[in-house]
């Protein structure tokens, strides 16, 4: 697996906010097929990271690689546009239009659209559908015409994850999807992201709390600590190791007690 | 056929289709409904201003670009056919230079303005084109040899757009509305007889329906781009810029592309009201007054909906015009010297046309087209009966 180039690639990142160090000397690659889990108590920088490889975020140093092209001096847009596909940890989305139109935008960005003005959008019934179905995989098909700012949390979060769906990318970045849903709609998360997983074809990160999760899913875990990578492996190994013990310990025990 | 020269966006109230169509038959047989010199004029304002205020709202009710840019491009439209005809004579090639020449310079300064809002954003967007705005106006008042200055410059108009130009022999027959009405109303049994009148078909009437004609097609061409593709992208830069620019949309490219498409109707009215208007000076495309009308009237009609524009712009120039005569009516009801009558005097109108502008945003928060549909919606939702109006989404996945 070392072998193969890697698809996403960090190298020597950083970012310091005056003297705070919120990213520090990242160096991480991820290859097709797998699921990376990044771990880490709050305020360890895993968001700050995120935002470093999808271009929310200006890195210090360092440089952000997809299929070895340097990505590092390209915005958010254009990233989205190369294959690094994001979803949010916070509810990011558009409140005043309904949830097929939420879609149907991310859809038409990977469709390269959205430039098109003399045609109506509703005519465009190839986008349409493909922008229906994803709301069905998500199990939203129901609330296609309703207004994001009218939908329910859980609902808001499922579609969260839909626009990412959409963009079909090459690399899924997904941002504790599940926070702030109910018990039974977790699975119906974690199954789609398993399905992307099972084929073998993309990368997909996810940060994640819930440990339970991360156990059945992850095929390497990686963990960050104030900033750092402190562990990066195989699950059980990574859980095992005294670093990530002390990391979780000395800050939070009670996410040391969820992470054990 | 007519959803799909609305591109699909329906008026989605009775009312509003209503008044929109009102609208519609007054301003295409309008020459042959209203006689006289100041309804006429006041007509060729509307289509202007359709013009002028829809593409505004392009920007603002659909983007969320506040620029106070709008009547620098309105002004370089107008002075730019008033300088050519002045320059090459009144031709409609010397028209159509001027033209070609205002909208190239509207291009540039647009373009500029439009990376500007790279740089900088929001409300410091607006101060920057209020500045631009105002360094133009006191360019334009202080170029005295080119411009006129505070004078302003007289347009003469290609002979066939003149009032001495006479494409018919004979006049036709018009029938009056107002007249009409009044007749009905003190009971004379000559109604019909006495509200017809006899109308001249002269160049002027040519460049109403000239105006007009643009008004229609600028309104359906505006109405197709924010039911496209690309309108939807504007509205989701309106909604969430930063969630816009993680779906891949190169924000910039989409802000300034608006902003330039927004700024060339507004020349293209300038262009026209040079035509019907016949005479332009600071205060009549440039003052920062017209400004704030054009804002009024995007408010006012509802913004991001369009057909606010329309009903915004209508309503607006309606009163300006009008609102003193219902006063001075208002006056002959009144006891004489009493303080009501001082007080609906109409020297006073200013003040009523204030009141009516407070009324209008205290009751219709979302303009008066938002304020239709939502009614309309409302009534739908408390009568599951009537038809569900679906979206043009949810029409394509059923066909």
């Amino acid at each position: 697996m070392a072998l193969a180039q890697p698809v996403l690639e960090a190298r020597n990142l950083s970012v310091h906010f005056g003297g705070h160090k919120a990213v520090h000397d990242v160096n991480c690659a991820f290859y097709r097929g797998t699921l990376t889990t990044i771990v880490g108590p709050n305020g360890a920088g895993k968001t700050t990271w995120f935002n470093l490889l999808s271009g929310q975020l200006r890195a210090t140093s360092g440089q952000v690689l997809l299929r070895g092209e340097d990505l590092t001096p390209l915005g958010a847009a254009a990233r989205t546009d190369k294959g690094l596909g994001r979803a949010f940890q916070l509810t990011n989305l558009f409140p005043g239009l309904t949830a097929l139109e939420n879609v149907r935008l991310a859809v038409a960005s990977r469709h390269r659209t959205g430039h098109v003005f003399w045609q109506m959008s509703s005519r465009r019934s190839d986008i349409a559908g493909r922008a229906f179905e994803v709301l069905q995989t998500v199990g939203l098909d129901h609330r296609a015409e309703s207004l994001v700012a009218n939908l329910p949390h859980g609902d808001q979060r499922k579609l969260e994850v839909a626009l990412l769906l959409a963009l079909e990318p090459e690399v899924f970045m997904f941002d504790e999807p599940t926070a702030g849903m109910s018990v039974d709609e977790v699975p119906v998360i974690l199954e789609l992201i398993a399905a992307i997983k099972a084929k073998q074809d993309k990368v997909v990160l996810l940060v994640e709390h819930k440990m339970d999760v991360v156990r059945s899913l992850s095929d390497r875990i990686v963990v960050l600590h104030n900033g750092e990578l402190v562990a990066d492996g195989e699950p059980a190994e990574v859980i095992a190791s005294p670093v990530v013990q002390e990391a979780y310990l000395g800050t939070s025990p009670s996410a040391a007690e969820v992470a054990l | 056929m007519l959803s799909n020269l609305l591109s699909g966006d329906l008026p989605r109230s009775r009312r509003l289709t209503a008044a929109l169509l009102a609208i519609l038959l007054a301003l295409a047989f309008g020459p042959f409904l209203f006689p006289g010199v100041r309804a006429f004029s006041m007509m060729g304002m509307i289509c202007v201003f359709i013009i002028l205020v829809a593409s505004y709202d392009l920007m603002l009710g659909y983007t969320h670009i506040v620029s106070f840019a709008h009547t620098m491009f309105f002004g370089i439209g107008a002075y730019g056919v008033a300088m050519a005809v002045g320059t090459w004579g009144n031709s409609f090639g010397s028209v159509l230079l001027g033209m070609a020449g205002a909208l190239l310079l509207t291009i540039v300064l647009a373009l500029l303005l439009g990376l500007l809002s790279l740089r900088v954003k929001a409300i410091f967007f607006a101060l920057v084109t209020l500045a631009v705005a105002f360094a133009f106006l006191s360019l334009v008042t202080q170029l005295y040899p080119v411009t006129g200055g505070e004078d302003g410059m007289r347009v003469r108009v290609p002979r066939e757009l003149g009032p001495a130009f006479r494409p018919l022999e004979q006049s036709l027959w018009g029938f009056s509305l107002p007249d009409f009405c009044s007749a009905l109303v003190s009971g004379s049994a000559t109604a019909w007889d006495d509200a017809l009148f006899q109308v001249r078909i002269n160049g002027r009437t040519l460049m109403y329906y000239v105006a007009f004609g643009t008004a229609l097609l600028v309104f359906l061409f505006l109405l197709r781009v924010v039911n496209s593709p690309f309108g939807k992208v504007l509205q989701a830069i309106r909604e969430n810029e930063f969630r816009a620019q993680a779906l891949g949309y190169n924000t910039v490219l989409y802000r300034t592309s608006v902003v330039i498409l927004s700024a060339c109707l507004a020349c293209l009215a300038g262009v026209l009201f040079a035509l019907i208007n016949r005479y332009v000076n600071p205060e009549n495309t440039l003052a920062f007054e017209l400004m704030v009308f054009i804002l009024l009237m995007c408010v006012m009609g509802g913004m991001g909906t369009l057909y606010g524009a329309v009903v915004g712009a209508s309503l607006f120039l309606l009163a300006q015009n009008y609102l003193q005569d219902l006063l001075k009516l208002l006056v002959t009801q009144l006891p004489p010297d009493s303080g009501l009558a001082n007080l609906v005097g109409p020297e006073r109108w200013l003040l009523w046309f204030g009141l009516l502008f407070v009324l209008s945003v205290y009751f219709f928060p979302a303009g008066v087209v938002g304020q239709l549909r939502r009614w309309s919606a409302r009534r739908q939702q408390n009568n599951p009966v009537v038809e569900v109006v679906a979206k043009p989404g949810s029409q394509t996945l059923s066909s």
